[in-house]
Parts: C-alpha cells; structure tokens; sequence
C-alpha cells in the first residue's frame, strides 16, 4: 500500500491565528480516513491545502505523489472535492451543471455524455437530471455534488461535512454511497463533525482539536486507549443483589463495575464478556432480567479525551 | 562563500487551462440572462428613437455633406432643454451595460457557493477570472456590432446613401474604442466584484465611480483648475484650459469622447486649445482617416492601458484572496 496523501509538519497561519499547527497526516491507497472534530479545528483549511487551493505556511504537502501548491493541475485532475454545503449553478439544470464540471476537466463530449449519464443513474438522479439545480432538495443537492465528484474518475474523493444537513434517513444512504466509494478503490478523506455518523464507515479516523490531530487510529482502538474499556454492559438483577460488584469485577476483561440503580449495573469491559457476566449472575443466584450491550461511540471518545485533557490542565 | 537560494516555486501546467469552457458558459448566461435582454432592449430602444430622429434631420440636408453616414451617430437632436445624439445616450449606457455584466462576476460565485467547487477542477484562477472577462467582452461586443450593423442598415434604408469605404472604416474605429471603453467598466465591476462579498456593494460602487466620473469630475476639474492656475492675464487662462483638460483625460469618458470626436467628426484637427496663430495657413476641410487615428491615439492607448491595468489589479487581489466563503 502506497500514501495517496502525506502530510508532513503542515502549518497554516491566518495572521496571529493558528489554524492548521504542525500536521502530519499519511492516507495509504483505498483506505476511508474520517478527519473528525468540531467546526472551526482546521479540518477545511487542511483540505484546501491538501488541493493547492490555499499556499501551506510551512511544510510538505504530496498528493499522489505531485505537490499541490506547485503542481496544482495535476492534483486537480485525480482528486474530486466536495465543499461544505456544496453550491450549484440553480438556474442550470444538474445535467448543464455536471457538463460544465465535464468541460472544466477537458472530457471530449461523447466521453462527458457517457460518463454523466453514469454518474447521474448511479446516484439515482437520471430521472430528474433535466431539473434546475436550484429545485433540488439538500439530499439531492448532495448526490449531486457527489455524482460531480466522480465525472472525473478520481482516485482520491475528498469530502467535506458530506452529511450535514441531511435527515437521518438521507444520511445512512450517503454513507452507503461512501462505501461504494471504498469498493471502487477510491480513496476517501471524509470530514465531519458529526462523529457517531461517520465512524461506522471510517477504516481510521484522525480527531482534530486546534488545528491538530490529537487522536488517530481505529475507532476501536481509540475507544480501547482513551475509554480504557469499549464495551459498556447494561445489566438488570433481581433477587440478592448485594455482592455482585465483587462478582462482576472478577470476570476477566472487566475494567470497571458500577451500579446505576436498585436493580441496574454497569459493566465496562475490554471485550464482549456477556456471555461470562451472564454466567455470574445466574451462578450467584440472581435473576437476570435483562442485558444489552451498548457500544461505545466517537462522540464518547471524544469527550472523555477532552474532560481528560481538561483536568490535567 | 555561496549564497543559498531558495528553490524556484514555479507552479506547472497552462494557466489557460480551461479558459474556453468558462468563457463559453459565462457567454451562453450572459446572453440568456433577463439582466442582458433588458438592457438590450433599453439601448435598442434608445439606438433608434435617437437615430431616426438624426435621419430625420439629415433627409434636409443629403447631398451637402461628404460624411453623412457619421452624422447619424453625432447628429444631436433638442428634445426641451435637453440636446441628445446616438453616441451620447452610448457613452451614457455603455458603462451602466458593463457595470451589469461584472459587478457579481466573483462574488456571485462565493454567494452561490459554486467558487470552491469550481476551483478544485483542473484549472487555474487565471482561467475563471479571464473567461469571465472575455466573456463579459464577447457580450458587449456583439451587442455593439449588431447595433452598428443596425443603424448602418437603416441608415442606408432611410437615406439611401451608401456609406463610403472610409466612412466603414471610421465605424469599425469606432466599434472598437466603444468596445475597449465598455471593457474599463467591466473591468472595474469586476475589480469591486473580488473585493466586495455583497453584489449590492460591488454594483452601488461601480455605479458611484460612474457618477464620478460623468457628473463631478468635469465639476472639480474645473474648480481645481482654477485654484491651482488663476486665470489673470491671457497666458495663464491657457495653462488654466490646459491643466483643466489634463484632469479630465483621468477619466475614461473624457477619453472615449475625445476619440469619438476624432473618429466620427473629421473635421476635427485638434483636441485640445488651438491657437489663432497656429491655424494660420490651415487648409479648411476634413483630415484623412489616418491622420484622425493618429490624433486620437494616445486616448486610444490610454483607454487600453485602463483596461489593462483594472485587470491587472483585479487578478492580483483575486490571486490573493481566500477561497473558504
């Protein structure tokens, strides 16, 4: 696997304001990056440099091995960018818009033709093509800024706050498009502040605070360091339940035991230990009524590592 | 002991990558827009209620003047107090038609949210200012050639005279000066257009540079003129008019009437004061073409250099502008 981007020391000053400080960033081929954090981290300004569209204060930039403040065109021309609340020309119809896109990347109109009719079905919007931008719903808006993305057949998909604004339902299916994105070798840097939304599609995610990445890894391995465990069981007891703390904090893999309620416990733990839990209730002779497993999300993650970092300081 | 020199950061590929397809889709907007249609109509109207008014006037006299076709475009008519003629109600439109053209060429762009989009396809900035440009140019040229071509055509209808091979030639002239003076308007909308994030803004102050220029500069120039140079004998009461007349060669309308002057009146000899003395001797009729071309050439190149360095500005402030709304 070869680094599609790499970035090394990467610096981005605004005046006295630090908005990128010192980012190093590698992305192998294929792989789905989610660059994660709260607006304003200096996840969009990464971007735009990543893409030759704003000069690096200090640093190294490569994109697919080109460096894009010096060789921007050649960057361009493999890598598809969709903005924050992507824009459209509203009183052109979406396939004039994606001609347009199709002129700006110098495809021969037979070609252009051909591949807008392929993106525009593969998006499900061949059948209202002939719309105005401007009538299309923010779902639609968004396919259609993804099915622009993909006119240029590129290598790396770039994609800015791609659920935002989108209800849930439109959302989960933006996701799926992202992971047909991932099966076509494509790339992906995705980035967004909503964090349990795009986790489940990330292979790793880099947590962006202060023009920094704080955090990078699997989204397990992030809930394994910064949770300590990343499984949360909820348990419901009845009968004799006195001692079952003890009990339950036996069971190897439990890092932590506590009770919620008269009858309700918490168990975090380093694997999936229900079946043990389960096993040592029953054992000690409580009833068990009930037992869910709740996963431990991004949004956790994050918060937990800045309380963490806010104590220290 | 050598000097270490930083490395050479020349970035690679045609800054005209892309140029035609921006220029062709801002031209197909331009030229489908209701903004365009209006102000087509506004100086077609205008074209010919000042021109059959001018062939009205020229029926009376065909036959007694070798420039007749020109007379058109200059004849002024008295509608009450006010005197018009077709080539002023142009330099009146012209900067309200460029104006129009570019004042939301770049800040549009950001508003609508397409600039980023736009800019991460293979091209440089250069090609989205420049075809924005040229495009707003095309428009303003064809709109002009088929209003020359029209007025030409009913000239010929209503007078039945057929315009001489010079009198073509100073028409052209003409076309491309009223070309090069609607491209400093553009360039200066578009100029505000990078500047200002609102379109209102960039359009209100194209619009009051307009009125600069066309109603207090010839005012102030004259009060200057007049502080600076008091006029108290005769030599300086010249240096007063010539000072005056320098001031206003800053402006564009001051420019584009001189070589209008020039072009479509060739009896013009000179276009500053004349003194007595220097016309003694002076043989009385109209100069060549060539000779009226070299007497508007320096307003000619000024226009051009307006143009130029308005561009010129505008790129550098759109080079260095951020591109994240």
């Amino acid at each position: 696997m070869t680094a599609v981007i790499e970035a090394v020391g990467l610096i981005k000053r605004y005046g006295p304001v630090v908005a990128v400080d010192d980012l190093n960033l590698t992305i192998p081929s294929g792989e789905v990056y989610g660059l994660l954090g709260p607006n304003g981290s200096g996840k969009t300004t990464t971007i735009l440099m990543l893409l030759g569209l704003t000069e690096p204060t200090a640093g190294q930039v490569r994109v697919l091995g080109n460096d894009p403040s010096r060789n921007p065109l050649a960057v361009k021309r493999q890598v598809g960018y969709l903005p924050d609340s992507v824009g459209f020309y509203d009183e052109l119809s979406a396939r004039e818009n994606l001609r347009y896109t199709a002129e700006l990347n110098g495809l021969a109109r037979d070609d252009a033709e051909t591949r807008i009719d392929e993106v525009l079905t593969r998006m499900g919007l061949r059948d209202v093509s002939t719309r105005r931008a401007g009538a299309y719903s923010r779902g639609m808006r968004q396919r259609l800024g993804l099915a622009d993305v993909l006119l240029k057949r590129p290598q790396v998909a770039i994609l800015d706050e791609p659920t935002m604004g989108l209800d849930p339902e439109g959302a989960l299916e933006f996701l799926d498009m992202i992971r047909g994105l991932k099966a076509d070798g494509i790339t992906v840097l995705l980035a967004s502040h909503l964090l349990h939304q795009v986790q489940a599609v990330c292979d790793r995610v880099g947590l962006f605070h202060q023009g920094r990445i704080v955090l990078e890894g699997t989204v397990d391995a992030l809930s394994e360091r910064v949770l300590g465990g990343a499984y949360r069981i909820h348990l419901e007891v009845d009968g004799q339940a006195q001692a079952l703390e003890g009990t339950l904090s036996a069971v190897p893999g439990v890092v932590r035991v506590m009770r919620e309620s008269p009858r309700g416990y918490l168990v975090e733990a380093k694997s999936d230990v229900r079946g043990a839990v389960a096993h040592r209730v029953v054992t000690a002779g409580g009833a068990l009524l009930s037992l869910r497993l709740e996963r431990l999300g991004l949004d956790e993650v994050y918060a937990r590592y800045f309380q963490e970092v806010r104590h220290e300081g | 002991m050598k000097a270490e020199r930083p490395p050479l950061r020349r970035r690679e590929g045609s800054p005209w990558t892309g140029l035609w397809a921006v220029t062709l889709k801002e031209l197909a907007d331009h030229l489908t827009s209701a903004r365009m249609r209006l102000l087509e109509g506004l100086i077609l109207l205008t074209a010919l209620g000042t021109v059959s008014a001018a062939i009205q006037t020229l029926r009376t006299t065909v036959g007694e003047d070798p420039f007749l076709f020109l007379r058109i475009f200059t004849t002024s008519q008295q509608a009450g107090d006010i005197d018009y003629s077709f080539v002023l109600f142009l330099s009146f439109l012209i900067p309200l038609a460029a104006i129009a053209l570019g004042f939301d060429a770049v800040n549009g762009e950001y508003n609508r949210r397409t600039l980023s989009r736009v800019l991460s396809q293979p091209i440089y900035r250069d090609a989205l200012l420049a075809g924005k440009f040229l495009a707003g140019l095309f428009t303003l040229a064809i709109t002009l050639l088929a209003l020359w071509l029209l007025v030409t055509g009913l000239g010929i209808f209503r007078l039945g005279v057929i315009p001489s091979g010079e009198e073509v030639g100073r028409g052209l002239l003409f076309f491309i000066a009223t070309v090069a003076y609607a491209g400093i308007w553009l360039a200066l909308a578009m100029l505000f257009s990078v500047q200002f994030r609102q379109p209102a803004t960039s359009a209100l102050a194209a619009l009051a540079v307009w009125l600069f220029f066309a109603v207090f500069w010839p005012i102030l120039t004259g009060i200057v003129a007049q502080v600076v140079r008091p006029a108290d004998n005769p030599f300086a009461e010249l240096a007063q008019i010539q000072l005056r007349l320098a001031l206003s060669r800053l402006s564009p309308n001051t420019l584009y009437a001189e070589v209008l002057l020039s072009l479509l009146s060739p009896e013009t000899r000179a276009l500053g004061p004349v003194l007595i003395t220097q016309l003694e001797g002076a043989v009385r009729g109209a100069l060549p073409l060539s000779q009226s071309l070299l007497l508007a050439w320096p307003q000619f190149t000024g226009m051009i250099a307006a143009v130029l360095l308005l561009f010129a500005g505008t790129y550098v402030l759109f080079q260095r502008q951020e591109i994240r709304a």
